[in-house]
């Protein structure tokens, strides 16, 4: 397949317009969520997102990006682990080494004697982290939503496989749905409908959103990541407003299944059972979690770790951002005191934080 | 941060294998995956390849975007 044809420049106009007739004949406002951190960056690298909004379309991030709603008690707790336990490896995804804590970032943090932070691109590392250093505790400090879960999964059970008793985990696997149920309980955005994230969709297929058209009556599409990609997600849902028929569409064929990925989903299954759970910006949603099945696993069980920590820094409006109430530009510190430099927040960590994104391609125009 | 772009699988060992993208060769780890086969390409998410491609779906993905240019264009001239 020849990616190319979905960032050809006229493809995208010619996308853009059909876009722009839905919208003029719905005559109003209209506010679509996205819940991926790539779409964010798919619509402000490009400029589309100000195009669009011009033309009368917002997109509004939601909690798409997993390292800015891992809450601070897990930070912290991790930071707190790292500074004062001899003889310990964490290891984590990059950008959550980055998150500002109490204690400061986990980078920042002065580990206790023989400790060290380290970061790994796949979970599979934390294997070899593990069998290199056997005097060691190694404690992977796992965030993500499903794309991601499946391969924590599969190295918790090659851990357990391999007898590696100095792995654990501490786990903040979060599952997309639940928050959006928790969004739609408030209907304080007077959203008109959803773009799916498209690799959670991989994993959980169409059905996990079905309440969405079913008890909210809202509309939406499972979307990817090209430009038009995204633009054919956004049709999707203009037409579905239009035609007053709310589904859940799959505009990601190529890579979505109704029924996702059963080996995937099987796995996290076998290894993690769902939890309630906190979120950063939400507080505690009903079965929005995993959890280990195998507690002796789990490092907050054997490290005795205290997740009740709630610090954020003053002023900090990453939570209201993260539910979609507020956006970057709303923030008094956003590229002042919080920048790329000194992030004071998650948004402004991670590669799809929305201030970050705002912050690298808020002023990209699409030359109209 | 997910990444767009498919990555063709160019050998396969057991559980893992190795994908391509212009020139540069990873592992990635297949056994999230329903018989991955050489040639195939692969969505790869932190190391591991989440779905093969479907290749007859993107093939009218295309079709549909190149419906709407013709359309657009029509419409223009």
């Amino acid at each position: 397949m020849d990616a190319s044809a979905l960032r050809d420049e006229r493809t995208v106009r010619s996308l853009v317009s059909e876009i722009s007739g839905f919208l003029s004949r719905l005559g109003r406002e209209t506010k679509l969520m996205e819940v991926c951190g790539t779409h964010t960056m798919t619509a402000y690298r490009s400029g589309l997102g100000r195009l669009l909004r011009r033309r009368g379309l917002r997109l509004i991030s939601g909690p798409g990006c997993p390292v800015c709603v891992t809450p601070d008690g897990i930070m912290s707790a991790a930071a707190t682990l790292v500074g004062h336990t001899r003889n310990l490896l964490l290891a984590s995804f990059g950008d959550m080494l980055k998150v500002p804590t109490s204690a400061g970032s986990l980078l920042e943090v002065i580990p206790a004697e023989g400790s060290r932070v380290t970061s790994v691109y796949s979970p599979q590392e934390v294997i070899g982290l593990a069998r290199a250093n056997p005097a060691k505790e190694v404690v992977f400090l796992a965030a993500g939503f499903e794309t991601t879960s499946p391969s924590i999964a599969w190295v918790v059970r090659e851990a357990r496989r391999q007898a590696l008793g100095n792995l654990s985990f501490l786990v903040s696997l979060r599952i997309v749905p639940p928050p959006l149920r928790a969004i739609l309980s408030t209907n304080a955005h007077g959203l008109d409908g959803f773009v799916y994230p498209g690799h959670v969709s991989v994993i959980i297929g169409s059905e996990a959103y079905r309440f969405i058209p079913e008890e909210f009556g809202l509309p939406g599409a499972i979307s990817g990541f090209e430009p038009a990609d995204l633009l054919l997600g956004i049709i999707s849902v203009l037409r579905q407003i239009e035609q007053g028929e709310p589904k859940v569409d799959i505009a990601y064929p190529r890579a979505v299944k109704p029924e996702g990925n059963r080996i995937a989903m099987g796995l996290i299954e076998e290894v993690f059972e769902v939890a309630d759970a906190e979120w950063r910006g939400f507080g505690t949603i009903p079965k929005s979690g995993l959890r280990l099945r195998d507690a002796a696993l789990d490092a907050a069980c054997r490290f005795g770790l205290d997740l009740a920590s709630s610090w954020e820094n003053e002023g900090c409006r990453c939570g209201e951002i993260l539910r979609g109430a507020a956006e970057p530009e709303d923030c008094p510190l956003f590229m002042t005191a919080c920048n790329p430099d000194t992030p004071l927040g998650p948004c402004m960590v991670s590669i799809e934080g929305s201030c970050l994104i705002h912050c690298k391609y808020g002023a990209v125009e699409w030359i109209e | 941060m997910c990444l767009a772009v498919p990555l063709e699988i160019v050998r396969i060992e057991g559980e893992m294998g190795v994908v391509e993208s212009g020139g540069i060769r990873r592992p990635v780890n297949l056994s999230l995956v329903e018989s991955p086969k050489v040639g195939d390409y692969a969505i790869v998410h932190a190391g591991f390849a989440i779905t093969i491609m479907d290749r007859r779906e993107a093939e009218r993905t295309l079709a549909l975007i190149a419906e709407y240019l013709e359309a657009a264009e029509g419409e223009s001239k």
